[in-house]
């Protein structure tokens, strides 16, 4: 008997194809540093190119020095940056200072380049107060360790900025692994439903801890999530400095035009481990995929840039990591002479108006502290 | 002034907010046209506009983070929970973000956010509706918790919540929404949170109450004045900071006392208002100090409220034990 093929009723292969088409990598700079995409080419002065390599070389310096600093235990929790300087520093380039950045744990770069003081960000490292004392005028928030967490309250600062009449974004960023949290998805969803001025940033690193991304969802690509809370989502080389730049700054403009958030994600990895609290990715990656990612390094194909234009030499990388040396230095100093926390200083920064309960414990540590 | 039932006085609250403060803003699961499922936010919309008063989407860790942000903008948040059963959807919005804003910043931000949240059984409501999970708050460092149980409380508690510059958890007895009314001053006016308040003066014995069960109390003392006690009842108003001024003054007049509560005996704030009694007032007391609640299970099945929620007998019986002690 011949067999009755049966046709099916929904074409879903082509279905979740044709999902994944609309999300391809916006790429600008290639590996050897040649534009490959003239046309996305975003308006930046030579200045503002050099600023934006200083700042990606200064931030490469600062993650090995603070996992040297770590390992001396001269900084406490520490979360590696190398690898994501144009994903975390040329999306923060595409800023005004009135834009306010909710940052996840590993985004201290981001905050320091907005105007948090480098030793506050020692102090945070280090579990001090202090640290996360924002100076007036910075419009930041220290780092978010609750995954998903700065999703939902950027909704609400992005909501906050547009009743106030502000021409001004939210931004936040989240990793890979964050974009399976629920707080990931009301976040998007509720910035869609408020047209409000977020811009999400999931840095995808392919790794969650050793959990790699193929681990967190059957999704070709994060960006495609953005179709759950009717928004735009961008899918960018992170590697590349231009390509992250002009995927922000054009969602920067939707925003402020009033036409609602976007969704960003940006392909980029981590040189080092997840956090310097013992983790060892020896274990879950193999030097195959570092190697590979290596050749990717943002640092590298965007000095190939600068230097073809002829703005960008040796000395001057030589001047930025003698300066960043210097800086940290110094900063780690200030951290030092931070007065040590007493219990009566955690009580005065719990509320307004101390509650009784807490006056009368006032008084039974400022008896202990002054022996 | 007029007579107003609970609902009413919580929706005047807002109002009088709302009017003297443009930064108020109110929303939550549709709380805007429909005016609330219990009505408590009737007319607001019509009065302040869609910009103060609107729904959200159906998600109430959203909701959370909206009010923190919208509080990192200058606004003055009142979010509603629809029922408190759903606080878990949000307790790390609650518990660990906004209790922790002003600490966590070193004091650079703050959270001045209201959370509004009806509770409370005895009017056969479906699972997850009426638990009481205000123990639950009142161990969050950070968090003030309030729960009042007359019209008159609940507009004045309501309104220095709103302006108070940390965050309020306001719960709301869903029994107590409708079961009576009382006078209530027209405009502002303030109760200190964080201030009990004696509902009945006794000298025999103290009971230390709130929500639905300072009724049940009030009514157990009724009946035991009758064989000669004079019972005092205080309704704590603010269960996190707890009054312990007004608790240790009746417990040092009246030498006994007990804690009435509607959560599960594991569960509420009873133990910790034992345990500063005995701290603070132990040669007061002629008995040791008992509690009366719930049965340690899972909130009832609505037919079983009925022989599962503490009443007023329980209270007479309890009390009885350590009058006679």
């Amino acid at each position: 008997m011949a067999s009755k093929e049966q046709k099916a009723q929904f074409d879903v292969k082509t279905q979740l194809e044709n999902v994944s088409e609309q999300f391809k990598t916006l790429q600008i700079l290639n590996e050897e540093g040649e534009v490959v995409n003239e046309a996305a080419m975003p308006e930046l002065s030579d200045e503002q190119m050099q600023e934006l390599m200083r700042r990606m070389v200064y931030t490469r310096i600062l993650d090995q020095r603070s996992i040297s600093l770590n390992r001396q235990g001269r900084l406490g929790f520490y979360a590696p940056t190398a690898g994501q300087e144009a994903s975390q520093l040329a999306s923060q380039f595409a800023l005004e200072k009135e834009d306010f950045i909710l940052p996840g744990y590993r985004d201290v770069p981001q905050i320091i380049w907005h105007g948090l003081p480098l030793h506050q960000a020692f102090l945070f490292s280090r579990g001090h107060f202090q640290g996360n004392q924002i100076p007036e005028g910075v419009n930041v928030i220290s780092p978010q360790i609750i995954i998903g967490a700065q999703y939902i309250q950027a909704a609400g600062v992005a909501l906050g900025m547009k009743k106030n009449g502000k021409k001004t974004v939210a931004i936040t960023y989240t990793g890979d692994g964050g974009a399976s949290q629920g707080d990931f998805y009301e976040g998007i969803n509720f910035a869609g439903a408020f047209k409000a001025p977020a811009i999400f940033v999931v840095q995808n690193n392919r790794f969650a801890i050793s959990t790699p991304v193929e681990k967190q969802s059957a999704a070709k690509t994060i960006a495609q999530k953005a179709v759950a809370a009717g928004i735009p989502g961008i899918q960018v080389d992170g590697m590349d400095p231009l390509a992250v730049y002009k995927a922000v700054s054009e969602a920067r403009e939707r925003a402020v035009n009033g036409e609602g958030p976007t969704l960003i994600e940006t392909l980029t990895y981590r040189y080092g481990p997840h956090t310097m609290a013992g983790d060892d990715p020896t274990r879950y990656r193999t030097s195959e995929l570092d190697n590979e990612w290596e050749q990717k390094d943002p640092l590298v194909r965007f000095r190939k840039f600068l230097e073809k234009k002829g703005i960008w030499n040796e000395e001057m990388e030589t001047k930025v990591i003698e300066q960043a040396k210097d800086d940290i230095k110094e900063a780690i100093k200030k951290a030092d002479e931070t007065p040590k926390q007493k219990v009566t200083d955690l009580m005065d920064i719990m509320y307004e108006d101390m509650p009784h309960n807490l006056k009368e414990q006032y008084e039974i540590y400022r008896e202990k502290e002054s022996k | 002034m007029a007579q107003m039932t609970m609902i009413q006085a919580i929706t005047d609250a807002m109002r009088t907010e709302m009017r003297k403060d443009e930064k108020v803003l109110v929303f939550g699961e549709d709380v805007g046209v429909n005016g609330g499922v219990f009505r408590a936010t009737e007319g607001l919309q019509n009065e302040f506009g869609e910009e103060r008063v609107f729904d959200t989407p159906l998600a109430e860790s959203g909701i959370g983070g909206l009010a923190i942000g919208l509080g990192l903008q200058g606004f003055r948040p009142v979010m509603e929970l629809q029922f408190f059963g759903f606080i878990f959807e949000v307790m790390d919005s609650v518990a660990g973000q906004m209790a922790r804003m002003r600490y966590r910043s070193g004091g650079r931000y703050n959270s001045p956010v209201t959370i509004r949240s009806p509770f409370g059984g005895g009017v056969h409501t479906p699972e997850m509706h009426a638990d009481n999970l205000e123990g639950l708050m009142a161990q969050s460092p950070g968090l003030k918790v309030v729960i009042p149980s007359t019209p008159y409380d609940a507009k004045g508690l309501l309104i220095s919540a709103i302006r108070d510059n940390d965050p309020v958890i306001f719960l709301e007895h869903m029994k107590l929404y409708r079961s009576f009314r009382q006078e209530v001053p027209e405009g502002e006016y303030t109760i200190p949170i964080g201030k009990a308040d004696v509902k009945r003066e006794g000298s025999d014995l103290s009971i230390i109450t709130y929500g639905a069960m300072v009724q049940e109390s009030i009514k157990a003392a009724e009946e035991l004045e009758k064989e000669g006690y004079s019972v005092e009842v205080v309704d704590l108003r603010t269960i996190a900071p707890l009054d312990i001024d007004t608790i240790i003054a009746s417990v040092e007049k009246t030498g006994r006392a007990i804690v009435v509560q509607e959560a599960q005996r594991q569960s509420g704030i009873a133990a910790s208002v034992v345990a500063e009694i005995n701290e603070r007032a132990i040669l007061s007391l002629e008995a040791p100090v008992l509690r009366v609640a719930a049965a340690d299970t899972v909130f009832p099945f609505s037919q079983a409220e009925s022989v599962w929620l503490p009443n007023y007998k329980d209270v007479i019986e309890t009390a009885t034990k350590v009058l006679k002690f």
